[in-house]
C-alpha cells in the first residue's frame, strides 16, 4: 500500500479538479444572471442548462464502470461517487427551477403537469429516483446496506438516466438533435453493460470455482467503493 | 409586475444599433452594387418606414424591448434555438424581393415589394404575440390590414382559404439544409381570418424596416393566434378552395391544429396554455382567450367547438 501515497496525492488533484469544473456550469449561470446574459427568457435559459448538466453528469457517472473495465483503472471509481451527486445538485436545481421560479409554489398546477405533460409525468419520477441514491451515497450507508444490496439500489440510475433522456425527447417541439445524442450515450453505455453480463456469465459457467466471489468484491478493489454497477 | 434583476441592462452594454448593423449595411449594399442594382433608400433592416400613421390598434401593455423582439425568435428557417435567427438571418436578401398572390383570385399578381409597401397607408399597431411555447410579447408592428391586398386581386367565390408559403433558399436559410421542418414553411387562414382587420401584412417593427429575424420583408401577424401561424419571408399567397395543411399540422397533427387560436382552455399536450411568461417578467399571468382579442374575433368562430377545432 505504500507505493499507492503518489496515486492518492494525485487522486486528490484530479477530484479538486473535477469539483471545480463540475461547478462551471453554475458559475456561468450565475454571472449570466448577475450581468443579465441570459437571453430574454432567462428562467427558460436556468432550466434547460441545469436540465442538460443532470443528464450529462448522469452519464459521466455511467462512463465509470465501463471505462475502468476497458482502461482497467481503478481511479475512476472513486469520482463515481461526486460525479453522481453533481448529476442529483443539478437535477434539484433544475426541479426547483421550476417547482419555484417558472411556477412559484402553483402547486395545483404542478401537480396537473405531472399527471398531464407526459414529459414531465417521466421526469419528475426520474428525478424523485435519484434522492435515495444520494441518500445512500455516503461510505456508512453503504456499509449498512451491504454491498450487494447498495449494488442493486443503485442500479435506479439506469432508470433515472433512462427517464431523464425521455423526458427531453418529449420535451423538444421538434429538434430531436441534442435528445438523440444522449439517448445514443445511454445505448451504448447501458450495451456496454448487457455485454458485460453475458461474457460474466459465460466466463463463470467455464471456469466453476471463481463464481463465489464476484469480480466487484474482491478485496484487491481497494476502500468502500468496490461495486461495479 | 416584479421583474427579474436581470432583465435591466445598463446603457452602456447595448451595442448602439447604428455599429451592429453597419457591418450587415455595408456587406448588404455591396452586394446590390455588385448585382448593379443600388439598393433603395428604404429597405434594410434599421431603415426608418416613412408615413406611418398610428392605429386604434394598441394594447395598453408595456411593449416589449427591440433588443428581446430581435433576439428571442423562433424562425427554423435560421437554426432551431431561439438566438440563432439573429445571429444568421444576415445572408437572407430581402431585395430584390417579388410576392406572387395567384389561386383563385380574378386578378393574379406578381408584386414587387416596393410595390406592396406602397400599396396601402403603413400603419403602426401595437399587438400582443402569444407563443404556443406559453411565453409572449408586446410588438408594436407596422403594416396595413391584409384586407387591402385581397380586395385588390379580387378572390373568385371558389376563394376558401389562403395559404401563405414563406423563401425556400438553403443558401440564404442556413436552417432549411436540415429536414427538421417540410420546406417551404406554408400556414393557412380560412377568407374571412385573412380578410379580418386585425389580420395584419407587416413590414416593420418599433417603426422600422423588418429585422430579417422577424420575417424581413414581409410577413403576417395574427395576433389572436399562437405565433407559428403568422408566416414569415412571404414570397407566396395563394387562394385556395381547400383548407391548407399547414407546416406544424404535418410535423404534429396531434398538437398542432389548422387554428391555432390562443385558448387557456385547450392545453397543448407540451404546455398548459392557462398562463404564459411575458418575456421580461417574473411572474406569470393568465393567458386571455383568442390573446384579449376576444371582442374582434368570437363571431368569426360562433357555434364552433374550439376544442375539436384547436
Amino acid at each position: 500500500m505504500k507505493g499507492k501515497t503518489v496515486l492518492e496525492q494525485q487522486l486528490v488533484w484530479i477530484k479538486t479538479v473535477v469539483f471545480l469544473c463540475a461547478l462551471i456550469p453554475l458559475a456561468k449561470l450565475g454571472t449570466g444572471a448577475f450581468m443579465d446574459n441570459l437571453g430574454a427568457n432567462p428562467i427558460e435559459k436556468i432550466t434547460r442548462t441545469t436540465g442538460f448538466w443532470t443528464l450529462s453528469f448522469l452519464m459521466l457517472t455511467l462512463t465509470v464502470t465501463p471505462l475502468r473495465r476497458l482502461s482497467g483503472w481503478s481511479w475512476p471509481m472513486r469520482l463515481r461517487r461526486m460525479l453522481g451527486l453533481f448529476a442529483f445538485f443539478y437535477g434539484s436545481l433544475h426541479f426547483l427551477t421550476y417547482a419555484v421560479v417558472d411556477q412559484f409554489f402553483d402547486w395545483d398546477g404542478i401537480v396537473k403537469d405531472i399527471a398531464k405533460r407526459p414529459y414531465i409525468t417521466v421526469g419528475f419520477p426520474s428525478f424523485l429516483l435519484m434522492i435515495p441514491l444520494a441518500v445512500t451515497s455516503t461510505d456508512a450507508m453503504l456499509r449498512r446496506l451491504g454491498g450487494k444490496n447498495w449494488k442493486r439500489l443503485h442500479r435506479l440510475s439506469y432508470a433515472t438516466a433512462l427517464g431523464g433522456v425521455v423526458h427531453y425527447g418529449w420535451l423538444v417541439k421538434k429538434d430531436l438533435s441534442n435528445p438523440i445524442v444522449f439517448a445514443v450515450l445511454l445505448a451504448l453505455l447501458l450495451g456496454f453493460r448487457v455485454l458485460l453480463r453475458c461474457a460474466e456469465r459465460n466466463g463463470r459457467q467455464r471456469a466453476v470455482p471463481r463464481a463465489a466471489v464476484p469480480d466487484s468484491l474482491t478485496p484487491s478493489d481497494s476502500g468502500v467503493r468496490k461495486t461495479s454497477g | 409586475m416584479a421583474k427579474l434583476p436581470s432583465s435591466r441592462i445598463p446603457p452602456s452594454e447595448i451595442t448602439p444599433r447604428e455599429v451592429y448593423q453597419s457591418r450587415r449595411h455595408f456587406l448588404q449594399l455591396s452586394l446590390g452594387l455588385a448585382a448593379g442594382a443600388l439598393a433603395p433608400g428604404v429597405g434594410f433592416a434599421g431603415d426608418k418606414l416613412a408615413g406611418v400613421t398610428s392605429s386604434k390598434y394598441v394594447v395598453p401593455d408595456q411593449p416589449t424591448p427591440l433588443k428581446d423582439v430581435t433576439r428571442y425568435n423562433n424562425f427554423y428557417e435560421f437554426g432551431t434555438d431561439k438566438e440563432s435567427p439573429a445571429e444568421t438571418s444576415g445572408s437572407l436578401k430581402t431585395r430584390p424581393w417579388t410576392v406572387a398572390v395567384d389561386g383563385e383570385v380574378h386578378k393574379p399578381k406578381v408584386f414587387d415589394i416596393d410595390e406592396l409597401l406602397s400599396l396601402a397607408p403603413l400603419e403602426e399597431r401595437i399587438y400582443r404575440l402569444r407563443c404556443v411555447e406559453a411565453w409572449s410579447m408586446v410588438v408594436p408592428w407596422v403594416g396595413y390590414s391584409l384586407a387591402e391586398l385581397i380586395k385588390r386581386v379580387e378572390p373568385t367565390g371558389n376563394a376558401k382559404y389562403v395559404e401563405f408559403t414563406t423563401l425556400h433558399d438553403p443558401q440564404q436559410m442556413p436552417g432549411q439544409r436540415s429536414d427538421v421542418l417540410e420546406w417551404p414553411y406554408r400556414e393557412g387562414l380560412r377568407l374571412d381570418e385573412a380578410r379580418h382587420p386585425l389580420t395584419l401584412l407587416t413590414f416593420g417593427l418599433y417603426g422600422e424596416v423588418l429585422p430579417n429575424q422577424n420575417g424581413a420583408p414581409v410577413r403576417i401577424v395574427v395576433p389572436w393566434k399562437y405565433g407559428f401561424k403568422s408566416a414569415k419571408s412571404i414570397v407566396r399567397i395563394r387562394f385556395v378552395e381547400q383548407q391548407p395543411i399547414s407546416t406544424w399540422m404535418r410535423a404534429g397533427p396531434s398538437e398542432y391544429g389548422f387554428y391555432a387560436n390562443v385558448n387557456p382552455a385547450v392545453d397543448h399536450p407540451r404546455w398548459s396554455q392557462a398562463k404564459e411568461r411575458r418575456i421580461g417578467d417574473f411572474f406569470k399571468r393568465p393567458t386571455l382567450p383568442f390573446n384579449g382579442y376576444v371582442d374582434d374575433v368570437a363571431p368569426l368562430y360562433a357555434g364552433m367547438d374550439l376544442a375539436r377545432y384547436f
